[in-house]
């Protein structure tokens, strides 16, 4: 085989791979048949319908939505201090405390799901639903402080001094002049944080209890249960979620920037 | 311009951590005055000027602006300006709001920072740039912006770190006219930092010459260009000949040699610019290492038993061929007498 055919052709297969499951996705939630397959039997729309109608989507895409904005906005009310912190001072540790701080994206979810059920949950009770909080919290928190590190790094730090010399506390500088101008990274960051906590699976995987479950894990375990295309129509409606919320990211941030 | 310092700073000491900056250093300032802090980079003169505007605690001593003790005072309320290198310009805000932003925080009525932002954007030339992002503008007119900003609140002291080093040749010249025309307008007392001795002598009515944290001259320009008092004041305004003095004997590379006429008991070295020194006739022998024709000039570079010596002639005169023996002279009353030769 010549290069001319194998890298196209490599390149095809990547990007089938990587493209191709949406599109078997979309194709088998808008199936007429009765089960989820491929290819799909007929065309209908009454899968996509059956979505808004089952009672525990609702619930747990409720406590998704929740999960990926609270966890999301106490990760960088943890993060956008901490970012400040570790790219203006010269800290003592703070090679480490990055590293720390990064670690959640190191360890496999099913690793950390775990040992939070075995070593937090179970023996000190604590609700699920504060745990799964806190979990996304952390799980989130590298990509705040990736990407307002990143916004931060690129803002010179006279600019704090210039305004306390106009007559600004330093408090007063770090509104005034160090948010308006990370303000974009800090949307960026939040973007990337609510995408992530929202698709999470493997630690929300351990942290279910009754009536408490994040609409990954839900749909899951509807899965188990009735295989039928409305999980196939769920995925899509999400995946289009996701693209409409990169894309507006991308037109009025440009978001790529900051990742 | 009074007598009375207006702004003094008395055995001021200053340290990052364990390493000390600035030691003990003494200096009044008169109001009005444009004062150039001259040195080589790490010689203390940014750090003095950022504990001047209170961006940095001093570790003892005190500092004193119009009659008030401002040592503790924080950098917010302390009445002085400072324009940076970077000029650090606000990047969300516009000129006006970035010139406008200290007159906000002041919380003036409406009508008067509007008044005020435009007389000063006016003076700086700025006045059809007010709309627009820091961003579009270029690094002068980014600088005058920053000038600006600071003007319009008044200071008791404008800091200047490095005012011109960034800007191109032909900005420097408008900037130094600029800055002067500024503090001539305004009366204001002026600091500036620079590393460079032309925009020191061009701009200062007097220039502190700091080394190693401590002040090694301070004066007119004409003093520091041309009586330096200590070997590294003498090498950083360009004299190139410089010896030092023992027992009234000049040190040089083969033993001490007998100076005509008598020098002050305090001596401790002569100093000669190239073009201080005869050519073609004196008590010294040398030969024509090298030539270089610089235009108005030749210098040339003598072998000497002295060592090398530094030796200019107006290029009208016929060149001296290399390799040839010269007697030349160093003579002592043009000398520069160095009292500190460290």
């Amino acid at each position: 085989m010549t290069p001319r055919i194998f890298t196209p052709l490599v390149l095809f297969l990547v990007i089938g791979f990587l493209i191709g499951p949406f599109f078997i996705i979309v194709a088998a939630s808008l199936s007429g048949g009765e089960t989820l397959a491929f290819p799909p039997q007929g065309f209908s729309l009454k899968w996509v319908a059956k979505v808004f109608t089952v009672e525990s989507f609702q619930e747990s895409f409720a406590i998704s939505m929740l999960l990926a904005i609270g966890g999301t906005a106490a990760a960088l009310v943890l993060g956008v201090p901490a970012s400040y912190a570790l790219s203006r001072y010269k800290l003592p540790f703070g090679e480490t405390i990055r590293t720390i701080v990064s670690l959640p994206i190191i360890v496999p979810g099913i690793i950390v799901g775990l040992a939070l059920l075995r070593y937090i949950v179970v023996p000190f009770g604590l609700n699920i639903t504060l745990t799964l909080f806190l979990a996304h919290t952390a799980l989130v928190l590298p990509y705040a402080v990736r990407v307002v590190s990143a916004s931060l790094n690129n803002l010179r730090s006279d600019i704090e001094e210039a305004a306390v010399l106009l007559g600004s506390s330093r408090a007063g500088a770090f509104f005034r002049v160090v948010m308006p101008n990370i303000r974009s990274g800090i949307l960026a960051a939040f973007i990337l944080g609510f995408v992530t906590s929202f698709n999470q699976v493997p630690v929300s995987l351990f942290l279910s209890g009754p009536g408490v479950r994040t609409l990954p894990i839900d749909m899951l375990s509807y899965m188990e249960i009735t295989y039928d295309p409305s999980v196939a129509a769920l995925s899509a409606l999400l995946a289009f979620m996701s693209i409409g919320i990169v894309f507006l990211a991308e037109r009025f941030l440009g978001f790529s920037r900051y990742v | 311009m009074s007598d009375a310092p207006f702004l003094s700073l008395e055995k001021l000491t200053l340290a990052y951590g364990d390493t000390v900056a600035v030691k003990d250093l003494d200096l009044s300032i008169r109001k009005g005055e444009l004062v150039a802090f001259l040195g080589p980079s790490g010689c203390g003169k940014t750090t003095t000027m950022r504990s001047i505007a209170g961006l940095l605690s001093p570790a003892s001593g005190a500092i004193k602006l119009d009659g008030a003790d401002i040592t503790r005072v924080s950098a917010n309320k302390r009445s002085v300006g400072l324009v940076f290198q970077s000029y650090a310009l606000f990047p969300h805000l516009t000129v006006f709001e970035n010139v406008a932003f200290g007159l906000r925080l002041k919380k003036l009525p409406a009508a008067e920072i509007e008044s005020r932002v435009t007389a000063g954007l006016k003076s700086v030339g700025l006045s059809n740039f007010s709309a627009r992002k820091p961003g579009e503008l270029s690094g002068g007119q980014q600088q005058r912006v920053a000038l600006a900003r600071s003007m319009v609140m008044e200071p008791k002291v404008l800091l200047l770190d490095e005012p011109l080093s960034n800007l191109d040749a032909r900005l420097r010249l408008e900037m130094r006219t600029e800055l002067q025309r500024v503090q001539k307008e305004t009366g204001v007392t002026m600091i500036f930092v620079t590393h460079d001795q032309g925009e020191a002598l061009s701009l200062a009515d007097r220039i502190v010459v700091m080394l190693n944290g401590a002040i090694e001259q301070i004066g007119t320009p004409e003093d520091i260009y041309n009586r330096p008092i200590s070997r590294f004041v003498a090498d950083f305004v360009g004299f190139e000949n410089i010896f030092a003095v023992e027992g009234g004997k000049l040190k040089a590379g083969n033993g001490p040699i007998d100076l005509s006429g008598s020098l002050p008991p305090d001596t401790a070295g002569l100093a000669w610019r190239p073009r201080m020194v005869t050519l073609g006739s004196g008590p010294f022998q040398g030969t024509v290492r090298g030539a270089s024709f610089s235009g108005s000039t030749r210098e040339y570079l003598l072998d000497t038993p002295l060592g090398a010596i530094k030796a200019e002639e107006d290029a009208a005169l016929a060149a001296r061929e290399t390799g040839s023996a010269i007697a030349f002279d160093l003579p002592v009353e043009k000398a520069a007498r160095l009292k500190k030769f460290g």
